[in-house]
């Protein structure tokens, strides 16, 4: 008899160690999910509370399907996301390529390489809206005073135009995320299989195609789930420097989830759509994360 | 054909010279070995004959071309790394015919030379594996094949063997040179270790701090070094060096003990010249157990301090002259510390060598 009880507490003390964990778990994320995911179904709104045990199905993604404003503001989330990313990459590996190069002063050039990271997006937003500005703006000062332009670019009113910028400062604050961990890459690269390289033949382009890239494409491919997970949710810039402005032409998904929940308080279809732009957050990052582990297996025999 | 001439070639970093005006012609597929310890300039004189580091002075000549100014790609050479040095991201057959995508093959020829460089180092069964998925051993013959397989003027081994375990170490030395044997090609091979260095060279370059030593065939090496510093590097265990002075027909060793002084020597040395005697363990032998036992010789009683039994012989360490020495003992008989045997030290084999300047007297 007591031996069954010692093995019986001896079987539940697993249970018992994991428990606060598994609560806070429940409490802090699932229950939220599942709060969300459930007023999704729903036509909540927040000033009628009773809404929220109306149960409608999936009408709000019938609704958010159906709705042209949605995906534009989908695909330009996506194209703004392949675009700053992939420019970001191009210019951190180049920034990395001659960081590397450098043997005086390398350690300050990292450190000031890394500032823009340093600062809340908010803030860059607004630097950004007064660099941009068309009457009192840097940029249009500089072009008129160099005399490349006598008028004053509309560069956060002109729809094109904005979103250039938002992309523009978008890759400002954040191509050191790639510039950093190529960067980390170029410095654990073995300097034998360069030489090798040189030594098959190869040329100086060559040797950078062939071995240098493959190897930091890992290194790639982590910055890219980072930049993919943070760009996907993007909200604060646009928000800060053109409110999703002209007329919804630099609206993304997150502005329009915000828009849609508090302004309109239709908070039923804003978690729709959020859970539609979490899915495909998920999906980038799944993404990019199988590519790393794809090409972190063959790393192991680099030494 | 692919001679390599080195002309008094210089390599300096900044104000430190490591290479200091060496002279070598490497003949057409001759084996060279360069060996010497560590920073004594091997491995950066092979690095400037690959193109890998600049020649500060002097030429370096491969097949009669000047290619002091050529990168690596235009050398036609081939080189074998400490660390293998493969692609990790490509599998062994992508390993193999890399060089020969660069040079732009057909996908045909290709496949047919790694076919040919894999049959000729047991690779087959490797191809598709990826570097990670192989041991030390398949990872260097990959490097090899590597070499092989782009037919190159000459191949450039930087000591390909020293990260490998000592039983796998001995396998690949055999089969570079059984390659070797099999593809005649233009070899300089780079070691510290005079055992690799002793089996699988043609010719030996003994270099020290950026310098010749000596050039010659292992048994001249062996037989002939020209100073104290080839005598101790080239054996093992190194030769026994006492300190001495000339006295006639005799060496008078520090305690006063007189050999005789070779034949072959006799010529080279002059009355008061201070000199060290070489002798290698295998010319003291406790009497019966020795390599040689006939010719001039002298025989001396001495206490066993320590042996290391290695089966068909024993190490043993004493005192001669006041100095340790190490001397064999051939034959499986176990020597005990503290037991005094009867040594017979070849004397003809000994050396001997300018104390001033550790030449041998037989050259200045």
């Amino acid at each position: 008899m007591i031996r069954a009880l010692t093995t019986r507490r001896t079987e539940l003390a697993p249970f018992l160690l994991l428990l606060p964990a598994v609560a806070t778990m429940l409490f802090v994320v699932a229950l939220p999910l599942i709060f969300s995911l459930w007023t999704s179904l729903t036509p909540y709104k927040l000033t009628k509370p009773n809404t929220l045990y109306d149960f409608i199905g999936l009408t709000n993604y019938i609704r958010i399907f159906g709705d042209w404003d949605f995906w534009e503001a989908f695909l330009r989330t996506i194209a703004f996301l392949t675009v700053a990313i992939n420019v970001e990459f191009a210019l951190g590996l180049g920034i990395a390529l001659l960081i590397n190069k450098i043997t005086w002063g390398q350690r300050g050039l990292r450190t000031i390489m890394m500032f823009p990271m340093m600062f809340s997006p908010i803030l860059v937003g607004f630097q950004f809206k007064f660099l941009f500005n068309d009457h009192i703006g840097v940029v249009n000062n500089a072009l008129q005073s160099l005399g490349l332009t006598d008028q004053a670019i509309p560069w956060l009113v002109d729809a094109k135009l904005a979103m250039f910028s938002i992309t523009l400062a978008e890759v400002w604050m954040s191509t050191s995320v790639f510039a950093i961990l190529l960067l980390a890459g170029l410095f654990a690269m073995p300097r034998d299989p360069l030489e090798a390289a040189k030594v098959d033949g190869c040329n100086s382009w060559q040797v950078f195609r062939h071995i240098t890239l493959p190897f930091l494409m890992p290194f790639a491919y982590i910055a890219m789930a980072i930049r993919s997970l943070d760009v996907a949710r993007a909200y604060d810039l646009v928000a800060v420097m053109t409110d999703g402005g002209p007329a919804g032409r630099t609206e993304l998904l997150w502005t329009l989830v915000a828009r849609v929940g508090y302004d309109e308080a239709k908070m039923g279809q804003a978690n729709a759509m959020a859970y539609v732009s979490t899915i495909l957050s998920v999906l980038f990052t799944w993404y990019f994360y199988r590519k790393l582990v794809a090409a972190r297996r063959y790393m192991g025999g680099a030494e | 054909m692919a001679e390599i001439t080195l002309e008094k070639v210089v390599k300096k970093y900044g104000a430190l010279g490591v290479v200091h005006g060496i002279d070598l012609t490497i003949a057409h597929q001759e084996f060279v070995v360069l060996v010497g310890p560590s920073g004594c300039g091997k491995s950066t004189t092979l690095r400037m004959i690959a193109g890998l580091e600049d020649i500060t002075g002097g030429l370096v000549r491969i097949g009669g071309q000047v290619v002091n100014d050529l990168p690596p790609r235009k050398r036609n050479i081939s080189m074998v790394f400490q660390n293998y040095a493969l692609y990790p991201h490509m599998n062994v057959r992508d390993n193999l015919g890399f060089g020969l995508k660069i040079a732009g093959q057909s996908p045909a020829e290709i496949t047919r030379r790694v076919a040919e460089a894999a049959d000729i180092l047991g690779l087959a069964p490797l191809l598709d594996r990826t570097p990670a998925e192989l041991s030390g051993g398949q990872r260097q013959r990959v490097a090899m094949g590597r070499a092989i397989v782009r037919n190159p003027d000459a191949f450039l081994f930087d000591e390909p063997l020293s990260n490998l375990d000592a039983k796998l170490r001995g396998q690949m030395r055999a089969e570079i040179k059984k390659l070797h044997q099999k593809v005649k090609t233009t070899v300089v091979y780079v070691t510290h270790d005079q055992v690799e260095a002793m089996t699988l060279a043609d010719r030996i370059v003994v270099m020290r701090d950026g310098q010749i030593e000596q050039v010659g065939t292992p048994m001249e090496v062996f037989n002939h070094p020209v100073s104290t510093f080839v005598a101790t590097f080239i054996g093992s265990p190194p030769m026994n060096l006492l300190p001495g002075t000339i006295a006639g027909q005799t060496v008078r060793l520090a305690d006063g003990t007189e050999v005789p002084v070779p034949d072959r020597l006799k010529d080279f040395v002059h009355d008061g010249m201070a000199v060290q005697l070489g002798i290698r363990p295998d010319d003291i032998s406790p009497v019966g157990h020795g390599l040689s036992q006939d010719g001039p010789g002298a025989e001396v009683a001495l206490t066993v301090d320590l042996a290391e039994p290695l089966g068909m012989e024993s190490l043993i360490y004493t005192r001669l002259a006041g100095q340790e020495v190490q001397a064999k003992l051939y034959g499986p008989r176990i020597a005990a510390p503290g037991e005094v045997l009867t040594f017979r030290l070849a004397l003809d084999r000994a050396h001997l060598f300018d104390a001033a300047t550790g030449k041998s007297v037989r050259v200045r």
